[in-house]
C-alpha cells in the first residue's frame, strides 16, 4: 500500500480537487458556526455537505456521494429549515447565537483540532491510497449490503421506524402523558 | 490519493463541529454542529475504506448506516426541540436549566427561575 507512495507535495490531479472541496467543505462550516442568521446557517449547511459529497466522489465513493446529497441536502437541511421556522426565528441577524462562554469554546477547538491534526499527520504521513474507480459504485455496495451487512441493515429499518414513531409521539399535542 | 489530506479535512471539520456544540446558543444550531461532527467521521470512514481497501466495503456501508442513523437523529432532535420550544417559548439552551418539572406550589418568595416555565 505504501510502496510506491509519491511524495507529499506536489500534490496529483484528484489531491487538487479534493483539497479544493475540503477548502471549501471547512470554510462554509465556519460559516455554520459563526453566522448570526439561523436562516444562512442552513443555507451554508447545504454548501458544506455538498462540498463533501464532492469529496467522496473524488475518493471514488459513488454512491455515498449520492445518498449524501439525497439525505443530507435533500431532508436534513430541509428538516433544520422547518424547525427554523416553527420555532419562529427571526429572519435577519439575531444578536443572542452565540453563548458567554465562545473563547471557551474556540479554546478547546482549536486545541482539539491541534492534537487531532498533529496525531493524524505523524501516523498517517506515508499512508497512500490509490483510486481504484468503481469501488465504490452502487453494485458492490448493494452486494455487501444485502449479503455481508443485512443484519445491521434490518436493525437500522427498526431504528427508523422506532424514529419515525417517537417523532410523532413527541410531536402530537393531544398525547399527553401520564398525570 | 494521500490518505492525510481527507483525514486532515475530517479533524478540521470535526473542530469546527465541537465549536458549535460548545458556542453557539440556539438548540438548532447546536443540532447543525452535531451534523458537521457525524460528516467528519463518515469522510474518515470513507477515506479509511479506500485506504484499507475492505473486500466487504466496511467503511463505506458504514458510512450509509451513519447517515441513516443522523437522519433519524435530527428528526427525533427536532421533535424534542419543538416540544421545549412549545412548552418553554424559547430554544436557548442556555436558559433552559430546570432539569424536572416545576411544581405549582404557592411560595411567594421563591424566586423564578429564568426556565421554569
Amino acid at each position: 500500500m505504501t510502496s510506491q507512495a509519491p511524495g507529499l507535495w506536489p500534490p496529483s490531479g484528484p489531491e487538487v480537487v479534493f483539497l479544493l472541496l475540503g477548502a471549501v467543505a471547512v470554510g462554509s462550516a465556519l460559516l455554520v458556526v459563526t453566522t448570526r442568521q439561523l436562516v444562512h446557517a442552513a443555507l451554508w449547511l447545504v454548501v458544506c455537505f455538498g462540498a463533501l459529497a464532492g469529496g467522496y466522489l473524488v475518493l471514488t465513493a459513488e454512491f455515498v456521494a449520492w445518498v449524501q446529497v439525497l439525505i443530507y441536502v435533500g431532508a436534513v437541511v430541509v428538516l433544520l429549515l422547518f424547525g427554523i421556522m416553527l420555532t419562529r426565528a427571526p429572519i435577519g441577524p439575531s444578536a443572542g447565537l452565540d453563548s458567554g462562554n465562545r473563547w471557551a469554546a474556540a479554546l478547546v477547538a482549536v486545541a482539539t483540532a491541534a492534537v487531532l491534526v498533529t496525531v493524524i499527520v505523524t501516523g498517517f504521513r506515508t499512508a497512500y491510497a490509490p483510486l481504484q474507480p468503481g469501488r465504490g459504485a452502487a453494485e458492490p455496495l448493494g452486494a455487501s449490503v444485502f449479503r455481508t451487512w443485512v443484519l445491521p441493515f434490518e436493525a437500522l429499518s427498526v431504528l427508523l421506524l422506532a424514529a419515525l414513531i417517537g417523532a410523532i409521539v413527541l410531536s402530537r399535542t393531544d398525547i399527553r402523558g401520564r398525570e | 490519493m494521500h490518505v492525510v489530506y481527507p483525514v486532515v479535512v475530517s479533524a478540521l471539520l470535526f473542530s469546527i463541529g465541537v465549536y458549535g456544540v460548545l458556542a453557539r446558543r440556539n438548540a438548532i444550531l447546536v443540532l447543525m454542529s452535531v451534523e458537521l461532527m457525524l460528516n467528519a467521521v463518515n469522510l474518515n470512514l470513507v477515506a479509511f475504506d479506500v485506504w484499507l481497501g475492505d473486500r466487504l466495503h466496511g467503511g463505506q456501508v458504514l458510512t450509509l448506516f451513519v447517515i441513516v442513523i443522523a437522519a433519524a437523529e435530527v428528526g427525533l432532535g427536532l421533535a424534542i426541540v419543538l416540544a421545549v420550544f412549545r412548552t418553554r417559548r424559547t430554544v436557548d439552551v442556555d436558559r433552559l436549566r430546570a432539569l424536572a418539572e416545576v411544581v405549582r406550589t404557592p411560595e411567594p418568595g421563591r424566586p423564578d427561575g429564568e426556565g421554569a416555565s
